[in-house]
């Protein structure tokens, strides 16, 4: 399912800006809030994927693509594969809700390219009201499963083809929702004796998620004959408890 | 794999039925020589065992817990499970004036405190456009690679007691314990140091405190030199780190690793280096790099940046320009007490800057440090308001500990403690 790492050079930074002529980067001073030189790699964007591109911006020296839903990960599998970019970091995915409600909410990507030392923003915009769904990126990157896994956790994105999409930082049953949305009450949504409540009812099995507790339920996946040994010992060792249990009702 | 398991048998050979110790079994080869010979394996049954660690174990550093599907001892798959010690740091800095989210900034990596302080205010002040004063970039760097330091030191100091060496942990903790009271004579802190504000500083460093930060610097390699022989050559430690754990460079950037782990891996990122900030391009100092990426080449890159940043400690000493501390702007930093119970409009500036908190215009930034842990950054959005729309933490613990599954599969369980320890978390940065 994943896709193989691109095979370019990546393991010195900045080698393919140094091959390039382009100057090391400085510590920036007196960057202006607007305007100012553009990531290269938005005018390449623009010519491949046209109308995909909605709109780019530099703000504090950063720039920002905001691209179609449906481009996102084309475009940046591109990003990633083609030696004259090599967006070989993902930096981070993460989400932001606006206070405003009548602004979209926006999927950021932070992605990095170590050898040209390039930084770029890529932003997926999502208006009110629209479910939530954005493309998964785990078969490019391997550090995109845990952002994702929390960008679900703490605003509700489901990424689709994630291999293994649950809650990271809060809990498998918690049930108040998604803290980092802003209709989210700081306190939690529920009252604290119904948080308490819920606390106390918490199956002990519930430790374990359903992954592990298949590896301990890997029954059906031994030979025959070892399932039918272990079928006899568990057998022989429920007798034994029993046994025991009745020794003590006896005392 | 096989030698260890002989070595093992031979070490704990057990008993015969008489209660005496037995002796590893030996026999003759056909040229007469006596060699060891693996005692016989013992019937295993094939399944899988499930095997929990922590959250409340001593060698996970917090409130970490893996659970680890085993193969006799060999790990299978591993699962961890964090969020123990999640805060909603992130939805709480969404109520919060910048100046009053430093704060929280000290609790999240807490070993690297005035670290964080120092990255959170880069990120508000190119938010606010700002330029700070030449004194408070080289006091800035100073505090960085002070912190740096201090959380090397703790990560090396607990890496020895998990691996088994009790001694450098010692040596190692009394040196920090230096570093804590250059701290708190500094800003009257040791570990929530909240030293930092938007344009500047918390406080001016005291007379004579650069005397002692000078005597640290001429005093601490020559413990971390006795530390370093104690562990570099040491046989067990080289058995319990060399080729554990070991990631390419290619898997390690893919993972998004940062920091030691990625530079063990050959990888020479460094934020210093390939993002300067605070001018990191004007000092002299060198990147370490790894060429196995195993636990062993973490400890030696982690080391050597201990060295790399006694460098940057010294340069930054000689060049601390006299002058002003914070900038000269009322927008964002408090007039004088004086002037503002005498003066008008500095008690407007004083009342608006307490009771609104600065506001930065509309836009949003990403600002990457190298924390000792790796890439850290800031991720803040403004909606031209007092309180940020976002504030997002990179968490570079977070990411380096999302590769743990396949840096321990295949390994014995015992290796596991040692990737972990390698991986240097800290919990409060990962849960936030």
């Amino acid at each position: 399912m994943t896709r193989p790492l691109p095979s370019y050079p990546s393991t010195r930074p900045g080698s393919a800006r140094e091959a390039a002529g382009e100057p090391a980067p400085i510590t920036p001073h007196h960057i202006a809030h607007r305007g100012g030189a553009e990531n290269p790699s938005v005018a390449a964007l623009r010519e491949r994927f046209g109308a995909a591109i909605v709109r780019a911006h530099v703000m504090w020296g950063e720039t920002t693509v905001i691209v179609a839903a449906d481009a996102i990960h084309d475009l940046i599998a591109f990003l990633r594969d083609e030696p004259a970019h090599a967006y070989n970091y993902l930096v981070d995915v993460t989400a932001v809700e606006y206070r405003d409600a009548e602004q979209p909410m926006e999927l950021v990507w932070h992605l990095r390219s170590l050898p040209w030392q390039r930084f770029l923003r890529l932003k997926v915009e999502i208006p009110k009201g629209e479910p939530l769904v954005a493309p998964s990126i785990t078969d490019l990157y391997a550090s995109a499963d845990w952002l994702e896994r929390e960008c679900f956790d703490m605003f509700g994105v489901t990424f689709t083809g994630h291999p293994d999409l649950r809650r990271i930082l809060m809990w498998d049953t918690y049930r108040e929702g998604h803290p980092l949305r802003k209709d989210f009450p700081l306190r939690g949504r529920f009252s604290r004796s119904e948080q308490l409540t819920q606390a106390l009812s918490i199956d002990t099995v519930g430790r374990y998620s359903m992954t592990e507790l298949t590896i301990a339920e890997a029954f059906d996946d031994l030979p025959a004959d070892m399932r039918e040994r272990l079928a006899e010992r568990r057998a022989a060792e429920l007798a034994r408890s029993t046994r025991t249990l009745d020794a003590g009702d006896d005392a | 794999m096989s030698r260890r398991t002989i070595e093992m048998a031979v070490g704990t050979s057990g008993v015969d039925q008489f209660g005496r110790p037995m002796r590893a079994p030996l026999a003759v080869r056909g040229n007469g020589a006596l060699v060891l010979e693996a005692p016989p394996e013992p019937e295993l049954e094939g399944d899988h065992m499930l095997i929990n660690i922590g959250p409340q174990h001593p060698a996970t550093h917090g409130v970490l817990r893996l659970v680890l599907e085993l193969d006799g001892e060999t790990v299978v798959r591993c699962v961890p499970h964090i969020g123990y010690l999640h805060c909603g740091f992130e939805k709480i800095g969404e109520y919060r004036q910048y100046n009053q989210i430093i704060p929280w900034t000290d609790r999240e990596d807490y070993l690297n405190s005035i670290g964080n302080n120092v990255a959170f205010v880069l990120g508000c002040e190119r938010l606010f456009g700002i330029e700070i004063t030449p004194r408070c970039t080289v006091l800035r760097v100073i505090a960085m690679e002070m912190s740096r330091i201090m959380s090397h030191l703790v990560w090396m100091g607990t890496t020895c007691i998990d691996i088994g060496a009790f001694t450098p942990f010692l040596w190692l903790y009394q040196e920090r314990e230096n570093l804590y009271n250059l701290l708190e004579g500094w800003v009257g802190a040791r570990l929530t140091t909240s030293a930092t504000r938007v344009g500047g500083m918390a406080a001016e460093v005291p007379d004579g405190w650069m005397d002692g930060l000078k005597a640290f610097i001429r005093g601490f390699p020559k413990t971390l030199d006795e530390a370093d022989r104690m562990l570099a050559r040491n046989g067990i430690w080289m058995g319990r780190t060399v080729g554990i754990g070991a990631l390419s460079a290619d898997e390690a950037i893919n993972y998004g690793l940062s920091g030691a782990m990625l530079r063990a891996s050959g990888v020479a990122y460094d934020v210093r280096k390939d993002v300067p900030y605070l001018d990191y391009e004007t000092y002299d100092f060198d990147v370490p790099v790894g060429t196995q990426g195993d636990v062993y080449d973490r400890y030696l890159v982690r080391v050597e940046e201990m060295r790399q940043s006694i460098r940057i400690l010294e340069q930054a000493v000689q060049r601390l320009p006299d002058g002003p501390l914070n900038v000269d702007d009322p927008r964002v930093i408090l007039p004088p007490k004086t002037r503002a119970t005498s003066q008008m409009e500095s008690m407007i500036h004083h009342f608006k800057l307490v009771m609104e908190g600065p506001r930065p215009p509309i836009g949003e930034v990403y600002v990457p440090v190298e924390s000792p842990k790796g890439e850290k950054g800031y991720y803040l959005v403004s909606d031209g308001t007092s309180k940020p729309v976002r504030w997002r933490i990179r968490p570079p613990a977070f990411v380096n500990l999302s590769a743990i599954p396949r840096m321990v599969e295949g390994h014995l369980l015992s290796d596991v403690i040692a990737i972990n320890a390698s991986i240097d978390i800290v919990m409060g940065e990962i849960d936030r």
